[in-house]
Parts: structure tokens; sequence; C-alpha cells
């Protein structure tokens, strides 16, 4: 065959395969002997038991064998529907993550030579007793002194559910504190601000079904061919089903590994997704009326729209921490000049180029408003073709008539009537100073339409981490929230936890509390001196990394990493404990589509190392009820937290009650037995310990809490959702079912949400075909464009969804003279985050042994670099060597280079700009400025 | 990082071998009796505009300098135990790749022409101005052991495609329907025999436990179609009856010879 027809004609032959592959059903049912029941034991005496994937949101299904109490492989579950049997190479060698060299396997703390912790002292082993003792003394410590909230912790969308509901329990119920925050913040947070925004509750209303279903996937910002490898795999296989009428678009920055498979490839200038989104609505609400569902858009939604003037989530300019160097951008916070593209897109606000534009509303970037959908209509009107294509082309070498043929392609596909449409993004809309505003106009588009809510239709955000749903948004590990999207600011909300938890009234702290960014910052300001890192590798994820590394080393503060391998946020903290690894315990994980899947322990964990879970519970013991429910001081509270032990010993507590019985081994806790029929023939560390006798924090041999811990955190925990549409099944029913998507509502799984023909609660709510139910925000100001009008009242959008105005704006750093190219950075498929489990898989770390900076051929001519050379990446914040990468996977236009994170020999969060969305408090890690030159 | 200063440490005492050697050899010393057979040698890979091995294996002095220069360790000399031709440079993709550097150092430092920089040409018009371009060097060709690659099976691996220099030239991915599955699709990895350099990033890249894709020498991991048959379709195809050999031998027997013997044909 010859070269060229092979290489330019990829899509001929994808039409020629799907021609002749035709028509395979896409329910296809799995053979019955694959079927089998969910554990089993071979002949050749290994037991194979179902689990699932370590990685990423995906949620794929697998097998873990074991044999002598090591895992031996693991193998697609053919019975889970996601994945039908297969996975990505992360998901290939998920049975060798557990066993790497350098894994922790005793606690290691900073002692000095008579072996007393010392903040400067080396690490060395020591017993969970002293582990525990030093961490006692530590934590009331910062108690004592700063009150609930000088302690933090770095949460995670890695934990499994329980353990995120005990780390929430015991931090909100027990230490009366709402300083706990996911690294899901730096991933996820757009995206839940703008369903709540939307829709008045989390998560997506379709389900992966919509692949097989939809006529179109445009994909903004998710390159998910190498970030989520099966669902690519499944729009491959839609795309080969019809390539004539299937078609895929791929926005992104860059072109990379999606663009393979697109029809069309749109390059853009970062952040301009804005227009682009507006441009679209233009086209329908302009160009094209006669598409809008009018039924639809009366019925079910309105028009809104919020402030401008909200800030870029930086610290004042006036900080002390700053250089001067990072002023220059930090200033925006403040106040920033509107530039001549802004102009255009806030001339309904009266703004000209070069005018001022004050941050004044960076306290109400949530507030929103209704308004007239001719007043929607009128602030669409400057994103025409002409406009949006002029500032948005990213590729300054594509001819500009030819980038307005694309865009007007992507919007005649999302208008053509009867052609479904399914937007998916992950990374580029969420990390964005605008990421709120910019989901919010992925909706504002599917709603016009009608193209929500259905089968084959609707904008659906995938997520990043195995639980960033399941554990981080439906727990609320967040530092504002409660579990089933509560918010500890509500006092209903409080008082339903407070039941469920049975606290005395007025033990939860109303305050939202310090968000991951905050975090950091606080402890840099000295106000949080006491943190513990939790399924998570913060020191590494999170950008402006100089600040967070010398604060960790420079100040007066206690971190504790409890982790399975030594990454960098182990390296600067002064405890580190070894965890359990996913399959040496009981857990469940949420995936992207709200399916939640359980796992049993299939191993005993490794030398010394304790379930996460333990760690969180055990701590509990060392807390009297009268050291933390006396009479609190909160900054910002007035009046601070009462005292609530005399209501506490009228429920029937004493002061001298642990956190532990209360919380953890109360009378309910204890009525779920271990042994238990659905455990019979595996371990459980916790309930009844292990025979490896590891000596606990009280130095005797740990022989368990007696009962099944995993079973009632998960049934109290489902009390909070039942009967307010995040229903779940019961522990028992997941181990048997290859994962259910919720609301499971009489054992019934929910496909598509808010769509009375598939949601119980939609039919129930009785207003028609949908219902968007969902009870945030629904009760709402109403205005103009400038801001709400007082006089006009409130407007009841019960069962509506809202469809926002949002207007175009420059992120706060942009490239300039001294600093001329856009760093973008992002993930690869051979590496799951940090890399602390993947660079240990040696197959895995000879295919990418580090982090390499991609970028074109002509911008590494014009700065004097070549292919493979060591350079200096250079922001105003910090700098990093990588190699330069001018071929391969991503091929960046003239002006941006992109930087993975996974290599901390590479750590590209040092450059990295920590502005984040004003609403979602999410870093924009996608977007920073740079200058390069050979190292 | 171990393995890097194994290299380099090995490369240290083998240049000072040779260094030696090297003397030796041009003062006489007959380096044909220290091959190990070309036999051997044509499975060894040889560095970017190498001449054809028999020549290449005249040509070399083995005296290190590509080794020197290769910025990535990639090279090595050869050793009694390597089965090729002791003291030429050939490289191991499994252990280092060549990386194709853009600037070829390895090439001009040749100071015997078994490195030949006229072999790197640009193939591209338009890059004429350059001496040489990396992307035409034929080193070897990668061979996929479709069996034992993951994306058959259906995994989402492509660690080699994306490993490619030349992704999608080189190296393209065929896309199809997984009938098992019903849902999914295989991406299946293909090479391209007249991009692929031999560099070898794929079968390095490559996460099965013995490589699933791998470099060859290009002889010998190529089949030849006889010049008596032109494709009709391809123009440029006639240029192989340029290289028209002399006509096939006649068979031993003559045609009378063949009618006149019935034995054998009618059973008694």
């Amino acid at each position: 065959m010859e070269g060229k027809s092979m290489s330019i004609n990829r899509r001929d032959f994808v039409k020629n395969t799907a021609v002749a592959a035709a028509a395979t059903a896409i329910g296809m049912s799995v053979p019955k002997n694959l079927m089998a029941s969910p554990s089993e034991r071979s002949e050749g005496g290994w037991r194979w038991d179902k689990s699932v994937c370590r990685f990423c949101g995906t949620g794929c299904g697998i097998m873990v064998a074991t044999k002598d109490e090591k895992i031996v492989a693991v193998k697609g579950d053919p019975a889970a529907p996601v994945n039908r049997g297969l996975n990505c190479i992360k998901g290939y060698f998920n049975a060798k993550i557990l066993y790497g060299a350098d894994r922790l396997k005793q606690p290691l703390m900073r002692v000095d030579e008579a072996g007393n912790f010392s903040k400067t002292g080396k690490f060395k082993p020591i017993s969970w007793k002293q582990a525990y003792d030093e961490m006692e003394k530590q934590m009331k410590k910062s108690f004592r002194e700063k009150g609930p909230t000088g302690i933090g912790i770095f949460g995670s969308g890695q934990y499994t559910v329980q353990e995120g509901y005990a780390m929430a329990k015991l931090i909100k119920a027990g230490f009366r504190s709402n300083n706990i925050d996911p690294n899901a913040r730096h991933c996820m947070a757009s995206a839940v601000g703008a369903f709540i925004q939307t829709f008045g509750i989390d998560e997506p209303s379709g389900c992966y079904d919509d692949i097989e279903l939809t006529d179109t996937v445009v994909t903004w910002g998710a390159n998910m061919a190498e970030m989520h490898p099966i669902l690519w795999s499944r729009v491959t296989d839609r795309k080969l089903s019809n390539a004539e009428k299937v078609k895929i678009i791929n926005l992104s920055t860059f072109t990379n590994r999606c663009s393979d498979l697109a029809d069309v490839d749109i390059i853009f200038k970062p952040n301009t997704d804005l227009a682009i989104w507006n441009y679209i609505a233009r086209e329908i609400v302009y160009n094209n009326p006669e598409v809008i569902d009018q039924e639809f858009v009366d019925k079910y939604t309105e028009f809104v729209t919020g402030f401008v003037d909200t800030g870029y989530g930086m610290r004042k300019p006036d900080h002390p921490s700053f250089t001067d160097k990072e002023r220059e951008t930090v200033k925006k916070e403040v106040s920033k000049k509107v530039s001549k593209d802004e102009a255009v897109a806030l001339a309904y606000l009266g703004y000209k180029e070069g005018d001022t534009l004050e941050m004044k509303h960076a306290g109400a970037a949530k507030k929103h408003w209704v308004i007239a959908f001719s007043e929607f209509k009128k602030a669409l009107e400057p994103y025409t073709l002409n406009y949006v294509a002029k500032m948005s082309k990213g590729n300054p070498d594509e001819d500009l008539s030819s980038y307005k043929v694309k865009l007007k392609l992507l919007a005649s596909m999302y208008v053509e009537k009867n052609r479904k449409v399914v937007s998916f993004w992950t990374m580029g809309m969420n990390q964005h100073t605008r990421g709120v505003w910019v989901n919010e106009q992925a909706y504002m588009v599917h709603l016009l339409l009608g193209k929500q809510a259905k089968p084959g239709n609707g904008a659906f955000s995938l997520t990043g981490q195995p639980s960033a749903c399941g554990t981080a948004r439906e727990v609320g590990t967040f530092s504002h929230r409660l579990p089933a999207d509560m918010l500890a600011a509500n006092p209903k909300h409080r008082a339903i936890s407070e039941k469920i938890w049975k606290l005395p009234e007025k033990t939860l702290n109303p305050k939202p509390g310090a968000h991951i960014m905050k975090i950091f910052r606080d402890m840099e300001d000295g106000k949080i001196t006491f943190a513990w890192v939790n399924v998570c590798n913060p020191f590494m994820c999170t950008a402006n990394a100089n600040h967070w590394l010398k604060m960790a080393r420079k100040m007066d503060n206690f971190i504790v990493v409890s982790d399975s391998y030594p990454g960098v946020s182990a390296k600067v903290a002064d405890l580190v404990l070894p965890v359990a690894m996913i399959y040496e315990k009981w857990g469940a994980y949420g995936n992207a589509e709200r399916r939640t899947q359980h796992w049993k322990q299939q191993v005993l964990p490794v030398g010394n190392a304790m379930p996460d879970l333990w760690q969180y519970i055990e701590i509990s013991k060392r807390f009297k009820l009268s050291e933390v429910w006396g009479a609190q001081t909160i900054p910002g509270l007035e009046g601070g937290l009462p005292d609530v032990l005399d209501k506490a010993k009228a429920m029937g507590y004493s002061p001298d009650d642990t956190l532990f019985d209360v919380l953890f081994a109360n009378e309910e806790a204890k009525s779920y037995a271990w042994p238990d029929p659905i455990g019979e023939g595996f371990d459980n560390t916790e309930a009844e310990g292990d025979k490896r006798q590891v000596l606990g924090i009280d130095d005797k041999p740990w022989e368990g809490y007696g009962f099944f811990m995993q079973k009632y955190l998960w049934e109290e925990y489902r009390k909070f959702g039942e009967g307010h549409a995040h229903d779940y099944a019961d522990f028992d029913t997941y181990h048997k079912v290859r994962g259910l998507k919720w609301p499971v509502v009489d054992g019934k799984e929910t496909q598509w949400r808010f769509n009375s023909k598939y949601d119980p609660y939609a039919r129930k709510a009785d207003v028609g075909e949908f219902a968007f139910y969902g009870k945030a925000l629904k009760s709402l100001p109403q205005g103009g464009l400038k801001g709400p009008d007082a006089s006009k009242g409130k407007k009841d959008l019960s069962n509506k969804a809202k469809i926002f105005f949002r207007p175009y704006m420059d992120p706060p750093e942009m490239p300039d003279m001294e600093y001329p190219l856009w760093l973008s950075t992002g993930r690869v498929l051979e590496h799951w985050h940090s890399g602390t489990m993947t660079m240990r898989v040696p197959e895995l770390y000879r295919a990418v042994p580090e982090a390499l900076c991609y970028m074109h051929p002509s911008d590494a001519e014009k700065y004097k670099v070549s292919q493979g050379d060591l350079i200096w990446i250079d922001s105003r914040r910090g700098k990093v060597k990588a190699h330069v990468e001018t071929r391969g996977r991503n091929r960046p236009p003239k002006g941006l280079i992109y930087v993975p994170w996974f290599d901390e020999k590479v750590l590209i969060n040092k450059v990295c700009l920590d502005a984040t969305d004003p609403i979602s408090k999410q870093t924009d890690f996608k977007k920073c400025a740079v200058k390069i030159y050979k190292a | 990082m171990g393995d890097n200063q194994l290299n380099a440490s090995r490369r240290d005492a083998l240049k000072t071998m040779f260094r030696g050697a090297g003397v030796l050899g041009l003062g006489g010393m007959a380096w044909g009796g220290v091959v190990d057979g070309l036999k051997a040698s044509e499975l060894a890979l040889r560095p970017p505009g190498a001449l054809a091995e028999k020549s290449f294996i005249k040509a070399c002095v083995r005296c290190g300098s590509c080794v020197e220069a290769c910025p990535y360790d990639a090279l090595i000399l050869a050793t009694v135990d390597d089965h090729t031709a002791i003291g030429t440079p050939f490289f191991v993709p499994r252990e280092t790749p060549c990386y194709m550097c853009t600037d070829v150092p390895c090439v001009p430092i040749c100071p015997s022409g078994a490195l030949d920089s006229e072999l790197l040409k640009p193939s591209d018009p338009t890059e004429v101005s350059k001496e040489m371009d990396i992307n035409t060097a034929r080193m070897g060709v990668a061979v996929i052991d479709e069996e034992a690659c993951l994306a058959f099976w259906g995994i989402q691996c492509d660690a080699c495609y994306r490993a490619c220099p030349l992704m999608g030239k080189a190296i393209t991915l065929d896309f199809r329907r997984n009938d098992r599955t019903g849902k999914h699709a295989l991406l299946e990895p293909h090479i391209n025999r007249t991009a692929c350099t031999g560099c070898g990033l794929c079968e390095h890249a490559c996460v099965t436990e013995k490589p699933a894709v791998f470099v060859l020498p290009k002889e010998l991991a190529s089949g030849k179609v006889g010049n008596h048959y032109i494709k009709g379709w391809d123009k440029r195809d006639e240029k192989r009856l340029h290289e028209l050999k002399e006509e096939q031998k006649k068979g031993s027997q003559s045609a009378e010879d063949y009618l006149n013997d019935l034995e054998d044909l009618i059973d008694e």
C-alpha cells in the first residue's frame, strides 16, 4: 500500500470500514459464560472478583485475580456496561501498581537525633503510636491556638465514598471546621458551579449511552482520545457505524489526538471559547430563530445573567508574599484596562476600549438575575462571524476564510433540526477563569435548541477522577458543602445533617471553609498550621507551587501526608503515613455518568500500611467531645460557634466520650455486624484486623472495630440523598451488580435525568415532559443586562433550568513582549495525575519517562532551540527545565506551548498562575504567559 | 538514570579500547578476521545514513566518533558478545532508540563515509536548503506482531503511535469496529514502510513484556515482488523493469524427453 493513501485518507478508510462493518447492534448482549457471578474461584487456585479501575472518571469495570494474597492479574470485566471487558493501558496495568519497590510500608517522621519530631529533621521510620501521638499533639496545638479553622484537609476525587464521607463527617461534625477541600476543586468545580447555577442540582443529565445514540460529538477542551480512551473508542465506533451521518468536531487550543478522528478540527485562541459559544447562540437567535424549541424554552427555562467585574480569584496585589513580577498580573484582581476584543463584548455595559474595569463585584460573582429574552438577544448581537472568527482563530498560519467555514459548520451542526448533538468537555472548559460561565454557555445552546436531557442530546461534562462525582461531589467533601448537594451555609441543610449525624443542634459550622487554593494561602499566612493530605498530591498539582513548597518547609506548621508512594507532597511533609491501595480495602467510586460501583478488599495491605479509612477514624479516638464541642471562635463568624456540650449531654453523650464513640462507633454503627454474608471469604482489615497483626495507635496488635464499618458508613450516607433525587441502592445490591446510575428508585437506575420518560423525580414534579427540579438558587431577582432591579421582586424558577448570557472576557494573563508564549498544561494517556503510581510501572515509565515541552517547529527556530534541547520555561512566578518536542501527539500552533504535569522532575506548576474562576474557585491551569530559552 | 550511567561508563571503556584498536587497524590489521560473520551482522541496526550493510562494514573504521557524538548514548560499539562486526556502531531500540536529532550529529563526524550525509538528503523540495533531513533515514523498519499487540485486542493503547516522531505518517491508526462489544472501536496501528525511519521509538514505548512492535533491518524484514509483473495502476512501478534480470533457467528436460516418458502415468 502506498504511504500517501494511508496517511491522508484515514477518514476515507473510516467510511469504508463503517460500510463493511455496517450493523452491529448497540445493545449487544454479553455471552452467558462471561456473565458469571461477580466472584469465582478458578481451578488454578486464583480467585476472580469484580472491581473497578483505579484511574480516571470513565469508571471501567475490571476483574481482579488474587492468589497467595497477592494480586496476580486483572482483566477487563466483560459484563461491565462501560467497557465490556476492555481497558486502556493504564487500566491494563492495574495489577502492577501495588507492588512498586518504594511502596510506603511504615510511618515516617522527621525526627532529631533523639527521635523526637523536628521540623528540620530527617525522615525515620516510627511506630503508628508514635505517629498518632505526634499528630494528636500537633492537631490539638493548632486547634487550641487557631480554633477549628486552624486545621485544613486536602481531600480527593480519589477517596472511596466511605473515606470521603468519614473524613467529611470527622471534620465537619467532629472538629466543626469546613476546611476540607478536594483536589477535585482543581478539576470539576466549574462544572459543579454551572450545574448548580443552571439546574439547581449537580451532575450530568445524560449518560454514556448518549454516545451510541447521538449524531454529533463536539469536544470542547477535552482530549478524550488520551484522557477518556474507552469513551473515545465508543465515539470512534459511533463514527464508524455511520460515517456519513455522524460528525465529530474537535475544539482545542492545539492539535491533539482527537483531531485524528474529527471531521472538523477547530484550533482557537485560549479563552475565546466564550465567544464561540455566543457565536453559535447568535446564529440560532438571529439567523435561525425557527430552530429554537419555543415550547421547551417557554415552559422549562428562564433567561438570566450576572456581573462581569468579578475578578480572577487571585489575592490582592498588596499581599506581602508577592514579587513585583507577580504583581504585574495580580493587580488585575483590582482593576484592568478593557481590551479591544473586550470592548466589543462589553459594549452592552457601556465599556469602551481603554476604559478601566473596576472589579467591584468580586464578592458577588455568583449572583444572577432574570432578564427578558429581548435583553438576552441584544447582548448576543456583537458575536458576529467576523468578530468571533478574527478574535478566536488560534492558528496564525490558518486562513481566516477557511476558519470561518469551520465555525459556520460548527454552528450548523447544533442548529440542524433533528440532528442530535452531545457536547463533551473536561479541563479545557473547567480550568478557566470564566469556567462556570463557559459551562453555562454550553447549556445555553443546548437548552435553546431543546437538545438537553434527551437520549443522544445534551451538554455532558466529563469527570477526570475516578470518584470526583461519587465522593468529592456527592458526598460533599468541599469546603462549602454537606452530603447530597447540601450547603453548610444553609440552616435547613445543617439541621438535616445534624439529625442524621445525631449531633446537638448548632454543632455544624455555618461559615464555608477554605477551598483548596485558600488552604494553601491561609497556610502561607499562618492561619492554618495543621494540614492532612488525603489521597492526593497537592504540592505537585497546585499552581504557583514555589509559594507552597517554601511555606511547607520554612514555616511553623505540621503537614501529614497519607500516601502509598513517596511523592512531592510527602517530600515536603513532616509525617508520612503508609496507606492501603485500592484493592487492599473495601470501597466505592462514582463515575462521570452517575454510576456507583463498589468492590471488596482483595488482598491485605503491604507492610504495615493501613487503610485511609482506618487512619481517619483512629484519630477520632484521640479527641474528647469536651475538647471540640465547647464554644469556638471562627474568624468572620460573629459570636463564633456555640458550646453544645450541654445539649450533647441531654442527648446522652458524655463530655468524655470520644469523637470515635459518637461519630463512628455508635449503636447504629455497631448494628452492622461483621462477619456479614456479603463479605464471606474476603478480608476486612478495618472490621476484624488481619493476620499481619499490625501494631496500632495504642501499640497493640490491631484486631478490628468488630463491626462492618464500611457498610455502616454507606447506609448512613445514603440517608442524605434518599427522597431528594440522590437515591442509592443498599450496600449489598452494589456487590451483585456492575454499578447503578443514581437516582436509584425502586431498584431501577436512571439514564436521563429531568426527562419524565426516564426520571421518576421529573415525573413526580408533574409539570410536563421535563422538570429541572433541582432546588438550589431557584428564587431570583429580576432586572436588565446591567443589574437586578429590586423593585421588580423575585421570580420563582421551580422546575426550570436557566439560560445564561455570559460575555467574552480576556484571561488575566496573556502573552506580551516579555513573556510571548501561552503555556497550557494537562495529562498524557500513559500517566495518571502526578505519576506516583504509573511512573512506577516500568512499562509505562519506559513509554513516557518524562514530561516534554511540545511546541511548533517555527517557535523552536524563533527562540533558537531545537528538538530535544533542554530549555527553561519561565513565567512571572517560577521556572522549570524540560526537553523540547516539536513532533508527536500534541501539535501546538505558533505562540503556544504545552507541558504535561505528571513528571515531578518537570514541576510545571511552579510556572502556572493560581488565578481561579471567581465563582467556582477552580484554578486555570490552561493559560499563563511564559518565555523560553536554552538551559 | 542507572542505565544511562551504565552506558556512559561502558562507552568510556570502549572508547579507550577502540582508539587503540583504530590505530592498529590503520596500521594494517585485518579487520575481516575479527568480524563475527556477516550473517549475524545483518541483525544490527546501524546509525542514520549508514551505507548498505556490506559496504558499511567495509567502510567503517571503527573510530567511535558517531558513538561519541550521539547525545542520547543510543549508539554502542560492538564487542565480541554483540554478534556483529566488532567495533562497528549499532543501537538497540528497546534500550535506547534513535531520538532522531534534527541536526543528526552522528553523521557528519564520520571520517570514512560509512555514514553518508548524501543518504539523508531532504526529500521534501521545500527543505533542500537543509543539508540533512533525519526523516529520510532508513535505519530499519518497524514490524508489528498483531497477535501480541494490545491494540488488536481492543485495548486502548497506541503508545507506539504517540511515540512515533512521524506520527500519522510512519504509523497510522486504522479504526475498526469491535464486534464483540458492539460499541467500542479498535484503533489499530499500522506501519507505513515508506515513511518509517527505523528509529525504534515505537519499540521502546511498547508496553507489552516483549515488544509487539520492533525494528528489523529493512532487508531482513522485506519481501520482494518479481519484476515480471508491474502494477497496472501505478506508473512509477515501471521503474522496476530497469532492474530486470536474466530469464529464469530452463527446465532440465527437453519437450521430447518429457513427451516420451510415460512412466507412472498409466496404471497397469
